[in-house]
């Protein structure tokens, strides 16, 4: 201890205090703050960018689940459509047939009023012939039997037999 | 195994080398004795130990006093300031005079003497000559300022390399994580995220000035300015005036008022907080100054022995255990640089602490 003091130099100690204080200062102001100051800028702008990453990420994932909700929603509606416009077809198709059933009976049954009508009408014509030809042929046989009244007779009832089998 | 081709380079280097040392100690010491060449590493390791005030990178005859290196300015308060050569000493071996005064070296420190350069010893052995207050630019002066501008030239150029780029460039990329391991691990986690930025100038510098020197302590130019007391003490008071300087209340609260204790114990722990705060600095003045100083003696015995062991397994004994011991030294250099700067922060982290869950 005691050899410790003796060496101790007082010019040292002065030389190396001068000499800290201002290396302290010079590099205090043209090395440690703005190195310093560059590295928080660095570290300051990788976490903005981290974050903002991150960000972006986070959107995108809510971007994703959107559009896949959008094409879920497109594709039930879809199906609905498909599903409503295959009913529609079905009811339609059903419609028209029951329509058409509807139609054709009546026009059967038109026809078959129709036929009916025109089978009276042609019944009452042939009526209305034969009695004319009826009328003609007594006319003819009054004619050729008034004559002979035994024959016309006989012709009057061959005639009538005819005409009841008709 | 096959070793390796520089294993076996190394191995057969040692043992050659240790032969040449032994055959130049028994061509150079033949009419020596053995007890002379100990006297003569002892002195020398005790003068490169010391601080000097020329400039000596190596003796080429010590008979002719002749050595290669430059001298360096002495600069003494003696009745007013006297700056001269320190070639006048002529490597301690003449007075210089100055203004009619005349003055010698005396281990290493100049004293004012008579023409003939008379040493007066009192009956300790000491001498009683005067010691002017002396400012010299010695060997450690130059160290600490090439030390200085080469930190300043380090830093600058790192600093400018951020300018238009995120990342640094050269000699930065290899300085930035150690600057933010100081920031990250020994700053912020001792004096938290609050404080810690008006200390990181004091941390850095301090890291870098310590570690930087004491490698060039480890360096063929054999200078070794940590383990001047002088210099740690300057450090360890830096560190203490910071600490008192930027202190909170609650830290004085703690060493004056101890709360929370009796008071007949706030009055029996205050003398030994407040001796605390002393002995802080004064274990970091010590460590360094030991602990570089202790490094450098055991390196230059081990390789005082390889001069003494007359054997040639000595000799490459000692130049291993010296090579190994290069290597912790190494180690030590860095790690007496990380415990000062550590140490440093956890006193300032001290002095900002807020303890308001008391």
């Amino acid at each position: 201890m005691e050899k410790l003091i003796e060496q101790f130099s007082f010019g040292l100690f002065f030389w190396q205090l001068l000499l800290l204080v201002i290396l302290l200062l010079v590099l205090r102001k043209v090395a440690w703050r703005p190195i310093l100051n560059a590295i928080e800028a660095r570290e300051s702008g990788i976490k903005d960018a981290l974050e903002a990453a991150e960000n972006a990420k986070k959107e995108m994932q809510n971007v994703t689940a959107d559009s896949e909700r959008l094409l879920q929603e497109a594709r039930m509606e879809r199906d609905g459509m498909i599903k409503e416009a295959r009913e529609m077809k079905e009811k339609i198709v059903a419609d028209a047939k029951a329509l058409a059933q509807v139609e054709a009976e009546n026009m059967i049954s038109q026809a078959k009023t129709a036929i009916e009508g025109e089978k009276k009408a042609a019944v009452a014509e042939i009526k209305d012939q034969v009695a004319t030809l009826s009328l003609e042929i007594a006319e003819k046989v009054i004619k050729g039997q008034i004559s002979d009244s035994g024959k016309q007779l006989k012709l009057v009832e061959e005639m009538v037999g005819d005409i009841k089998l008709n | 195994m096959q070793k390796p081709f520089y294993v076996r380079f190394l191995l057969v280097a040692t043992f050659l080398l240790g032969f040449t040392a032994f055959a130049q100690d028994e061509d150079a010491s033949s009419g020596n004795e053995q007890g002379s060449v100990k006297a003569e590493i002892k002195e020398f390791i005790a003068h490169h130990l010391l601080d000097s005030h020329d400039f000596t990178l190596f003796t080429i005859d010590e008979e002719k006093n002749t050595h290669f290196g430059f001298p360096l300015p002495v600069i003494i308060w003696d009745d007013g300031l006297k700056v001269f050569m320190s070639s006048k000493f002529d490597h301690g071996q003449s007075v210089a005079e100055v203004d009619g005064n005349y003055y010698a070296l005396y281990h290493g420190k100049i004293v004012k003497t008579d023409a003939q350069g008379t040493i007066n010893y009192d009956e300790e052995g000491h001498a009683t000559n005067a010691k002017p207050l002396d400012f010299s630019i010695t060997k450690n002066v130059v160290f600490i300022i090439a030390v200085s501008l080469l930190m300043i030239f380090m830093f600058r150029k790192m600093a400018k390399s951020y300018s238009g780029s995120m990342l640094p460039k050269g000699i930065g990329r290899g300085l930035e994580p150690i600057i933010l391991y100081i920031r990250d691990d020994i700053a912020i986690p001792n004096i938290g995220e609050k404080h810690y930025k008006k200390y990181m100038g004091y941390l850095l510098t301090v890291f870098f000035f310590i570690w930087i020197i004491n490698l060039l302590g480890l360096s063929p130019l054999g200078v070794n300015v940590t383990n001047n007391i002088a210099v740690t003490l300057c450090l360890a008071l830096f560190t203490y005036f910071i600490t008192a300087f930027t202190a909170n209340k609650n830290y004085w609260k703690h060493i004056f008022w101890m709360p929370d204790v009796p008071v007949f114990m706030k009055i029996v722990l205050a003398p030994i907080e407040l001796l605390g705060t002393f002995i802080k600095p004064f274990s970091l003045m010590i460590r360094l100054y030991a602990n570089i100083t202790a490094g450098h003696l055991i390196l230059m015995s081990i390789l005082g022995m390889m001069f003494i062991f007359k054997t040639w397994i000595g000799s490459s004994m000692s130049f291993v255990l010296a090579s190994a011991l290069s290597f912790l030294e190494l180690l030590v250099a860095a790690l007496q640089a990380y415990i000062f700067t550590m140490l440093s922060a956890l006193y300032f982290g001290m002095a900002v602490e807020e303890h308001d869950d008391h």
